[in-house]
């Protein structure tokens, strides 16, 4: 659980330092208005989508934590573990999905320039790569399943499996919104609000990438 | 005085947030149906969580009529005994509470007392209540399937709950696995828009301090759930997967009814930790909405300001942020490293201290007050004398040592029961009793509510406060029956009957409830847009109940925090949120002093 | 002001009831005097607390109660009252917290001196192990757990021979002796719990846990499973009896060690068939029975069960209750055979009978009794065939109208609640369920439609198998 207790440690101090600065040197009970200055609405730039978004990958970030964790504690628990290496093609996964980090934060920049004719190939290719990693993921499951590293064999092949797949299914859902990012393009919607909805994207992505990342360490790690 | 503090500059600054787009169904079904309206997703909840909780009662009664007169239904094997236990915990603490008091009143005050016209993604919050009924259904539907619903107890711990034998094994424990996974799914669309919702859509002047203590309670624990849930989905997939496919993350090498079952070395424990680091966490998510709304409760039907507001704020995330270190309290005799019982016993016992600060400041905010005895008074002062109850017997169980005869027997049973479902439904009620007019435009009719009041708490302390004597006698939990013991008195029998028989009449009264919630929505007094001379914004709607988009054509705007009940020198003694300072009616000069 | 009365009434009713409530810690049979200690501290700071805080509530709803004519004070704050309270709280719980922590020191460190037995948990029976004279246990491994070998040691290991082996849920302890409690599970979770001990801890599969004590106090207690173990859980009993040093002694030279367990002969069949002789007069040459004399039929029956019964009647357990006629008719002919020998070889024999086609004479509803059955399964398996490793003898084949006797007496205590007879004490807790004569009769014509095919094909191959 340790993991998990830094992660969720670190996320709190952050949170209580917030309340104590809104309430330290407040008097509730005093009325009137309030200076401009003292309003404690977040940064113009914290919109509730952002915010959303922020909340929602901490709610993830939890998730894979605690998965993290699970796995640390099976391989202490017990004296069965025995580590699997993972297949070489994970490093040109990993640089698959790079790729696709990088060809959306392409698109998002196109975007926020105002070029929303031209971000359409970005966008399309951060998807591809996407899709093209998510197939590799399956051939490299494929490749330690004829390896004789069967799901139920060791907890190591089993964590293996299950959090790849559990990484691999946050990209698929966020190919749902990718698609619906395209789709907003395709109709020519109001740069706006493609860049909303282009920027919330891109920076799953990204995170993503980082807790794949990380994944990918703990399995070469341990 | 500085209390009242008229700022010469009584300047409000503009609203940051662009007004919504509101979708404005036409027909019923768009309406009531698929509507995006969060009063009317709040009532979906509640009635949904209300309808699934009423089973789960039904299932305590069927329990208590095999503990009190055992051996007179043959409906009552040992195998429906332990389903029933099962299904009524899951049912109450996650499908019935977590759900009320997050879903249901969540979803309904939020947005009217933060001042918003809506949840801030309406859309995903519809969403989350389809969700959550397809989680209810799910379930319900494991009382259908071949086998029943799953016997394992509320807390699932494997090898039990998938192993052979387990009553459920057949599809009840897949079909429970599944609607918790679909719950969390549910809850975090719900619990993003409570959280952005609080952060974000606040109107004018409503500073984080100037917030009502409920939503302060909602929206920690809300943080809460969000965290700790992933906790226990982790959880489920990993038993699905050592049930489906044969993993073994939790499942032992072991033996089941004679044979070998193939799986290896897995770790029990780590599922316990896993639970429980939810789990724990779970009784706040209860607990944290209740103390919020308690406190406003208490502090308008007793004219006084809340006492020690900022207090108050920092106690709810303090115990937020400590329930995250002392989980392992309910495995003290688990088997787990033994010297992880001088950690947790500590931590367990410094979240105490928060949790009592709470409690001196409630009794503290009816000290010097003007109690008006009124419905929601009375189950707030219940909840208190619950609580308290609940809250001390906690400090047996927290403290390693203690906790060591006492686990697994009625003392939890009844200690649990006390502080995580008497003492929240109190403030259920509490609340029921406080909004119904905002929700309905009528008051819930009192003579009905007085019975109701008093069976129930007087009832329900009937119910659990023996229990803890049964535990100290050392008599185990989850018993079908007792058999003959040389430890476990005769008279415990005649103990048993009688906690059956106040558990019937106060299931009993609850119809009463439901009856007097229908009858009044129809036929009960008008009420007025605000019967209880109440500060918060929710009771200064421009249509009572108020209409999609809350507020009339201008969100309100804040000028002071919602505990301005009796302020020295004002006429009324009460002063909504969204009365600017230069407008309040002042008493004139030498009248002023009613105050002590 | 009702609720101001109701309060002090409901205040000094949990007074009262605390001093004058029947039920109450059990008598203290251990060291653990300590843990009574720390409860009663809490009782007392905690009661405090309790009394104070309400006392206080009930003052202020009476002394502000709603007067038109006055208004509430108006203050938001108070620091130095809340530091006061936040300070007095801390050092309250700190005084909880201290001797609960001490106490705990001393409860994870076992001493020296202490000797050490394991404790067995499975769906739903408590057995034990002592390390023998070696003073060390053997290996185990839940993968070589068998029938012949229930507890899994490993042969190769020359520590395991010497295991002293306790198979029934009754053990022995030596008074004023440390002891360590070593536990595990070869199932689900179980949990050792003698409530006089105080001290109690989960047994896990995969995992030894473990606990201390020194008894204390003579006497027999109840070992009870404190953590929900499946459908039997309410049932999984034990005993432990505390007693002076010789009497554990002599008790512990009778119980086998694994070694001579591993040694002993195969029951021998031919010579059962000549003990078989007394029984021909009421059972029947061929194992058939005799419903006029009250006699059901044997044959073909499983050797373990039929053994487990024959040492009930031999030393008491079963056929002394006075109202167990029939019992007490077959008493005397089990005290016939000499010895255990005796038994398992006349056993044998019975298992070899093949078995004989059974004419139901009970009507019930069987489909009602199919629901009622699901209990019944868990222990004497789905088609009746009953499950050695759960202590469940098989059901169908045996004569309905003697099923239909045997639940009466159960569920009337005339059958089982003998305080050797600790699976009869089990089943007694199970037919409880039962609650009219007419849930029996569903029951038992539900196990009649289970009868003859399912059975002959087990005992079949029971045979080609060979038996212990």
């Amino acid at each position: 659980m340790t993991t998990t207790l830094v992660f969720l440690v670190a996320l709190l101090v952050v949170f209580l330092g917030w309340i104590v600065r809104q309430s330290i040197n407040v008097k509730p009970w005093a009325a009137g208005g309030l200076q401009p200055s003292e309003t404690d609405h977040l940064h113009p730039a914290a919109t509730a989508a952002r915010v959303g978004l922020g909340v929602f990958l901490a709610v993830i970030t939890s998730f894979f934590m605690l998965s993290i964790s699970a796995y640390n504690m099976r391989m202490d628990m017990s004296e069965d573990w025995v580590s699997l290496s993972p297949p070489l093609l994970l490093w040109l996964n990993t640089l698959v999905l790079v790729a696709g980090s990088f060809a959306l934060q392409r698109a998002w920049n196109l975007a926020r320039a105002g070029h929303a004719a031209r971000l359409m190939p970005a966008l399309l290719a951060g998807g591809l790569f996407t899709g093209v990693f998510v197939v590799g993921q399956l051939i490299a499951w494929w490749q330690v399943h004829a390896g004789g590293y069967l799901l139920t064999g060791n907890p190591a092949n089993s964590f293996f499996y299950l959090i790849t797949a559990l990484h691999g299914l946050h990209l698929l859902g966020g190919l749902v919104a990718w698609y619906r990012v395209v789709r907003r393009v395709r109709r020519s919607e109001h740069i706006a609000r493609i860049r909303v909805s282009l920027e919330l994207c891109t920076l799953y992505w990204h995170f993503l990438l980082l807790v794949w990342f990380i994944l990918f360490g703990l399995l070469l790690t341990t | 005085m500085a209390h009242t503090g008229h700022d010469a500059t009584s300047y409000a600054p503009p609203a940051e947030l662009p007004e919504m787009e509101l979708a404005h169904p036409k027909t019923f079904i768009g309406k009531y149906i698929w509507s995006q309206d969060a009063k009317v997703i709040a009532i979906q909840y509640a009635i949904t969580a209300t309808a699934i909780g009423f089973v789960a009662l039904v299932l305590s009664i069927l329990i208590r009529l095999q503990l009190g007169f055992p051996g007179t239904f043959s409906f009552m094997t040992p195998e429906t005994y332990l389903q029933h236990v099962s299904m009524h915990g899951m049912i109450m603490v996650i499908y019935l509470l977590t759900a009320l008091f997050l879903g249901g009143f969540g979803n309904y005050l939020i947005p009217l007392m933060c001042g918003a016209r809506d949840m801030v993604f309406p859309y995903l919050n519809m969403l989350s209540y389809w969700v959550y009924l397809l989680a209810v259904l799910v379930l319900a539907a494991s009382f259908f399937v071949p086998g029943g619903p799953t016997g394992a107890g509320w807390t699932l711990y494997p090898p039990q709950a998938i192993s052979p034998g387990t009553p459920g094994i057949d599809g009840g424990i897949i079909l429970m696995l599944a609607s918790l996974a679909l719950f969390i799914i549910g809850f975090t669309m719900g619990g993003l828009n409570y959280i952005v919702t609080v952060l974000q859509a606040r109107t004018r002047g409503m500073t984080l301090m100037r917030l009502p203590l409920t939503i302060w309670g909602i929206f920690m624990a809300t943080v809460l759930a969000m965290l700790a849930f992933p906790a226990l989905l982790v959880a489920a997939l990993m038993m699905l997967m050592d049930l489906l496919v044969g993993t073994s993350f939790f499942m032992p090498t072991m033996m089941a009814l004679g044979e070998q079952t193939g799986y290896q070395d897995g770790s029990p424990l780590l599922f316990q930790h896993l639970f429980w680091f939810f789990g724990h966490p779970e009784v706040y998510i209860v607990a944290l909405p209740a103390f919020g709304i308690v406190s406003d409760i208490l502090a308008t039907h007793a004219r006084r300001n809340i006492f020690g507001y900022r207090m108050m704020v920092w106690a709810l995330v303090a115990i937020g942020g400590l329930s995250f270190v002392v989980w392992a309290h309910h495995m003290y005799v688990s088997g787990m490293n033994p010297y992880f019982g001088f950690l947790f016993a500590t931590t367990t016992l410094i979240i105490a201290v928060p949790t009592a600060i709470k409690v001196y400041n409630w009794v503290l905010t009816l000290w010097r007050g003007n109690i008006q005895l009124t419905l929601p008074m009375l189950f707030s002062i219940a909840f208190i004398f619950t609580f308290i109850n609940g809250g001390l017997s906690g400090l047996f169980l927290g403290n390693v040592t203690v906790d060591v005869p006492l686990a697994d027997t009625y003392f939890v049973v009844g200690h649990f029961h006390m502080v995580m479902a008497v003492a929240p439904i109190m403030v259920v009620f509490a609340a029921i009793y406080h909004w119904f007019p905002k929700i309905t435009g009528r008051m819930l009719h009192s003579g009905m509510g007085h019975v109701h009041f008093w069976v129930t708490f007087i009832g329900t302390y009937a119910i659990y406060y023996p229990m803890h004597y049964l535990g100290f006698a050392g008599v185990p939990r989850r018993y079908y029956a007792y058999g003959e013991t040389g430890f476990i008195p005769e008279s415990v029998v005649t103990l048993n009957s009688a906690i059956t028989i106040a558990a019937v009449v106060v299931s009993l009264v609850q119809i009463l409830f439901i009856y007097n919630l229908v009858w009044s929505t129809f036929r009960g007094r008008e009420a007025g847009p605000n019967p209880w001379k109440a500060t918060t914004l929710e009771w200064q709607t421009e249509h009572t109940p108020p209409r999609h988009g809350n507020f009339g054509k201008e969100l309100p705007v804040v000028y002071r925090w919602p505990y301005d009940y009796s302020v020295p020198g004002a006429k009324d003694d009460f002063i909504p949120q969204n009365v600017p300072p230069e407008q309040v009616e002042m008493l004139p000069e030498g009248a002023v002093g009613a105050g002590r | 002001m009702a609720i101001a009365l109701v309060l002090m009434l409901l205040l000094v009713g949990t007074v009262l009831f605390h001093f004058l409530s029947p039920w109450n810690l059990t008598p203290l049979a251990s060291n653990w005097g300590a843990i009574d200690n720390t409860i009663l501290i809490t009782f007392w700071v905690t009661g405090f607390v309790f009394v104070v805080v309400n006392l206080f509530l009930v003052y202020a709803i009476i002394r502000y109660r709603y007067n038109a004519a006055r208004r509430s004070s108006y203050e938001p704050e108070n620091k130095s009252l809340e530091l006061w309270l936040t300070g007095i709280t801390t050092v309250g719980i700190a005084a909880l917290l201290a001797p609960g922590l001490v106490v705990w020191g001393s409860f994870v460190t076992v001493p020296d001196d202490a000797h050490e037995f394991e404790v067995i948990g499975q769906q739903w029976h408590w057995s034990f192990r002592f390390p023998g004279e070696d003073g060390e246990f053997g290996a185990v491994d839940p993968r070589l757990i068998t029938e012949d070998n229930p507890f899994g040691l490993d042969p190769d290991d020359p520590n395991s021979l010497d295991d002293v082996l306790v198979q029934s849920p009754v053990v022995l302890l030596p008074i004023d002796r440390p002891v360590k409690v070593l536990m595990r599970s070869t199932d689900v979770i179980h949990n050792f719990k003698v409530a006089n001990f105080r001290a109690k801890m989960d047994l896990l599969a995969g995992q030894v846990t473990y606990m201390w004590l020194t008894p204390t106090r003579e006497g027999e207690y109840d070992v009870i499973c404190a953590q929900l173990c499946g459908v039997g859980h309410f049932a999984m009993r034990g005993r432990v009896e505390i007693v002076q040093q010789e009497v554990f002694d002599e008790w512990f030279a009778r119980q086998p060690t694994f070694g001579e367990l591993q040694a002993r002969a195969a029951p021998d069949p031919v010579a059962g068939e000549q003990l078989y002789a007394t029984c021909i007069a009421c059972h029947g040459s061929g194992g058939e029975g005799n419903r006029d004399l009250n006699s059901p039929a044997i044959a073909g029956m499983d050797a373990w069960s039929v053994a487990r019964q024959l040492k009930n009647f031999r030393s008491g357990a079963r056929g002394t209750h006075s109202e167990d006629i029939y019992g007490q008719q077959m008493r005397p002919f089990a005290t016939l055979l000499a010895d255990e020998d005796a038994i398992r070889n006349v056993a044998a024999y019975i298992e070899t009978l093949s078995p004989v086609r059974i004419e139901p004479t009970v009507a019930g509803d069987a489909r009602r009794g199919e629901r009622l059955y699901r209990t019944c399964a868990n222990c004497h398996g789905r088609d009746g065939q009953g499950i050695r490793a759960v202590n469940g003898p098989a059901l169908a084949g045996v004569d309905d109208w003697y099923h239909v006797t045997q639940l009466a007496n159960f569920r009337e205590g005339v059958r089982g609640r003998h305080h050797e007879d600790m699976y009869g004490n089990q089943m007694v807790d199970m037919a409880q369920m039962l609650v009219s004569e007419r849930d029996v009769r569903d029951v038992v014509a539900y196990i009649n439609t289970l009868a003859a095919p399912g059975r002959t094909m087990a005992t079949a191959q029971l045979g080609a198998q060979g038996d212990d």
